[in-house]
């Protein structure tokens, strides 16, 4: 049922679906972060309670949402490549957790850009905002770890189980502003029930989320595609296309 | 129920024998504890003797030495194993790998976290705790230490192969430890409140259980990835 999946197991095969969908995923990321933030930061209609300053959530909370479902996708790519020992499972993930830690970063940021106005401080020792910042340190901890052994393979293998591990974080971050009395306000987007935002708002805001989704997928791809290249260098098909490319 | 019995005779054979190697070099044992000592001493000279100040800091001190004394005790966990070869028999044998990492994990927190629970107190008293907060203390970290030692064998199994263990370790572990520092300290600064802290204690228990039941196969799979 799966067999048609795995044939894109194969390094070459991957690399050039990936630089298939790659332009895809970029043209829509920049046309919907472009509709969204426009909108969003432009159009909107400005908070009741929080006036302006609430507009940083148009990037505040695609961030954030996007560095735990980076997080997701790596670990799951880290999962498929330990279980089925499939090589470009591994290079999925290598190439995610950069990206991760990179939107995790700005999720803190525009978290603490947020907090100034909001709360009077850029940073509270809250159950949420520690909890993105240890997932900031898995991210980081799986990058150096990655980085440390000279054989990839190996490398891939050891960071995989250490994102597998970190997994346990991300709910803890989901629900935090549940279990515990959080300075931090609850989520504004359901998608079981009824979202406590108003449509004007909801509207950009989910175009934004979907936006940086795409640039995720898309910056994932494009180290997704250089790892495949570095770790095929031996191979014929990268001298080859080497070759045709005109590199010296 | 012969294999069974091979089992558990493979996990206490295995325990008995890291106790054995532990106590002939009694300055693996010592050598942490007198880390913890010393990490606890500097912030009263740090910070200034002022009892007040001591007494509301004294819980996070105690844990964070601890979680730092655990962690540096766990860098040689797996290496001189990994060094000398019975490492691998270890992954070569019959029973079940999980099981073998549990004993030495095992030993490992006998030999490193129950001289912590027990030298904790006494650095209280230098530290003026306040007077509620001991039972909370000692019931923290005998629910704690054991899930130091269990997230910190899965960094230690990881980086294992490697020459430069030292500072990844940290920055590979630190962050799962995170979670138990939080509810250790909050449990001690509500018994020194008189508040209740059962909530939190059972947290940490639920941690234990979790982390006893998973760890294992984590540290089994990093063991097998590091000496490949």
């Amino acid at each position: 049922m799966w067999k048609w999946l795995h044939s894109y197991a194969d390094p070459e095969r991957a690399y050039n679906l990936s630089g298939k969908i790659l332009p895809w995923f970029s043209i829509l990321a920049i046309a919907l972060i472009g509709i969204g933030s426009v909108w969003g930061l432009a159009f909107a209609p400005a908070d009741y309670q929080q006036g302006e300053s609430y507009r940083i959530i148009f990037i505040h909370v695609p961030a954030a949402s996007m560095s735990m479902a980076a997080y997701m996708g790596m670990a799951t790519s880290a999962f498929i490549g330990l279980v089925w020992q499939i090589k470009s499972a591994d290079w999925v993930a290598a190439a995610i957790a950069p990206v991760g830690a990179v939107i995790t970063f700005i999720a803190l940021m525009t978290g603490a850009a947020w907090g100034k106005p909001m709360w009077g401080t850029w940073w509270v020792w809250d159950a949420r905002l520690t909890a993105e910042l240890v997932l900031l340190f898995l991210y980081l901890g799986v990058i150096a770890l990655y980085a440390s052994f000279e054989d990839k393979m190996l490398a891939a293998r050891a960071a995989g189980i250490l994102a597998i591990v970190g997994v346990i974080n991300i709910p803890i971050i989901k629900y935090s502003v549940e279990w515990w009395s959080s300075l931090h306000q609850p989520s504004t987007i359901k998608i079981t029930e009824k979202s406590t935002m108003s449509l004007e708002m909801l509207y950009p805001l989910l175009i934004n989320i979907a936006g940086f989704g795409l640039m995720v997928g898309a910056i994932t791809l494009i180290r997704f595609r250089c790892e495949i290249l570095a770790r095929n260098s031996m191979r014929h098909w990268v001298r080859e296309l080497a070759r045709i490319e005109g590199v010296k | 129920m012969k294999k069974n019995s091979s089992c558990s005779q493979a996990f206490f054979t295995l325990l008995k024998r890291d106790l054995h190697i532990a106590i002939r070099h009694k300055g693996d044992i010592f050598n942490p504890l007198l880390f913890f000592v010393l990490v606890v001493t500097l912030f009263p000279l740090a910070i200034g003797p002022d009892p007040k100040v001591l007494s509301i800091i004294a819980p996070g001190v105690i844990w964070v030495a601890a979680l730092l004394a655990s962690m540096l005790s766990l860098e040689r966990l797996f290496k001189a194993d990994y060094t000398d070869g019975s490492l691998e028999q270890m992954l070569l044998s019959p029973q079940p790998l999980s099981l073998m990492v549990l004993a030495k994990v095992a030993a490992h927190w006998i030999l490193t976290g129950v001289p912590l629970i027990l030298t904790a107190p006494l650095l209280a008293v230098l530290l003026h705790l306040n007077n509620n907060s001991y039972g909370a203390l000692i019931a923290t970290l005998a629910l704690g230490t054991p899930v130091l030692s269990l997230l910190g064998a899965i960094g230690v199994a990881l980086t294992v192969g490697l020459h430069k263990g030292g500072v990844l370790l940290s920055l590979l572990i630190l962050p799962l430890y995170i979670p138990v520092l939080i509810f250790a300290t909050t449990a001690i600064d509500s018994a020194g409140l008189n508040l209740p802290y059962s909530g939190h204690l059972a947290i940490i228990g639920a941690i234990l259980i979790g982390s006893l039941i998973l760890a294992p196969f984590a540290i089994g799979a990093s063991l097998r990835v590091s000496t490949n």
